[in-house]
């Protein structure tokens, strides 16, 4: 759900990075802070147990500049993504304008990120969206790991709907941004249409 | 858009503006903030500088939500009011209508008594306010609206630009 003040001519998006523990959400929007201009960025919130698992959530405000005279502010979330913590990402998908998927590239982890799709198209659908239709990307992370799974194979188990599926390593930052444009434009080309 | 966007105008953001002023200044409070549900701040009021309003919005909508699913839990609607009492500084959060979240923040100057007074009056006058908005953006939702988003222009460029290519 997307906040357009007229007032103050900003306008505002929700984006949440999605995926099972230790995908690399986190570490995602860690190097977008790291790496974004002071001025532009806001403060980056985690709440994270003792042991830098996430707890509930992280966050982080960009301010992107202007469109159309409009100042774009994206706030990024990640959730938790240990199978426990469902109660609490389902609450941080409530009034989330996309989504980005983050899927481990380690062969031991497919199992585990195709249960995490499940439980984000359970959660938007308990939060009143469509995982089939909200603006979406999928980013295969950790493609550096020597256990990666191939490419094609990653395709075939996790996308679903000709979403965009950017390779990453977060860490180094690779595909960071582009996960984050991909799905900004999304977003923006929603408002178009709406 | 599968949900209805937040669209305020000009006219009701001052009217929102106007009456967490007064609150402000009625209940003798440091800062006043409305944010809505989903974490984004939507106004403020007083001694803003002196927090970073971006995070407070969001950690309070986490907040309550986090309590809204306690509330559901043991079998409750919801909690309409958190109180926290620090040393100092005092928070004061309740729900407004069915998207806002009212913010007052309070030292010895004033008193819980005094804030739930105050706050009272003010939230039923900001609910009528997002009642108007919510009914226009059902309206406006429809086909033949007569609205036009200043958004139907975007181009990848515009887009490319955000982004510094």
């Amino acid at each position: 759900m997307t906040f357009i003040n007229y007032a103050s001519r900003e306008i505002n998006c929700k984006i949440v990075y999605y995926g099972p523990g230790l995908c690399g959400k986190t570490t995602n929007i860690q190097w977008i802070h790291e790496q974004a201009n002071p001025e532009k960025r806001g403060k980056l919130v985690s709440l994270a147990t003792e042991t830098d698992r996430t707890l509930f959530f992280d966050f982080l405000p960009l301010d992107m500049g202007t469109v159309k005279g409009f100042k774009v502010r994206f706030h990024l979330y990640t959730v938790p993504g240990q199978v426990f913590y469902d109660a609490s990402r389902k609450l941080i998908l409530r009034g989330c304008d996309g989504v980005i998927f983050v899927a481990d590239s380690q062969r031991p982890r497919m199992e585990a990120n195709i249960e995490a799709i499940a439980n984000l198209a359970t959660n938007l659908k308990d939060n009143g969206f469509d995982i089939r239709t909200i603006p979406y990307v999928l980013q295969l992370n950790k493609r550096d790991m020597p256990t990666s799974e191939k490419v094609d194979e990653m395709e075939r188990l996790l996308r679903f709907r000709n979403e965009p599926m950017i390779e990453g390593i977060a860490n180094q930052g690779v595909g960071v941004i582009e996960t984050l444009k991909a799905c900004a434009r999304q977003i923006l080309m929603e408002l178009q249409r709406s | 858009m599968s949900k209805l966007d937040l669209v305020m105008f000009e006219e009701e953001f001052k009217q929102l503006q106007d009456i967490i002023g007064r609150l402000q200044k009625d209940a003798s409070a440091k800062v006043v903030f409305l944010v809505d549900k989903n974490g984004q701040q939507i106004a403020s009021a007083g001694e803003v500088h002196s927090i970073d309003a971006t995070s407070l919005a969001s950690l309070t909508a986490g907040n309550v939500a986090a309590t809204d699913g306690l509330a559901k839990l043991i079998g409750e609607k919801e909690f309409s009011l958190l109180f926290h009492e620090g040393e100092k500084d005092n928070l004061h959060i309740s729900i407004v209508g069915k998207r806002g979240i009212l913010v007052v923040i309070f030292d010895q100057g004033s008193s819980l008594a005094l804030v739930r007074l105050r706050v009272k009056k003010a939230s039923r006058e900001l609910s009528e306010i997002f009642e108007r908005v919510e009914t226009r953006a059902h309206e406006e939702s429809g086909p033949g609206t007569k609205f036009e988003s200043p958004f139907s222009e975007i181009t990848d460029d515009d887009i490319d630009k955000l982004f510094g290519d």
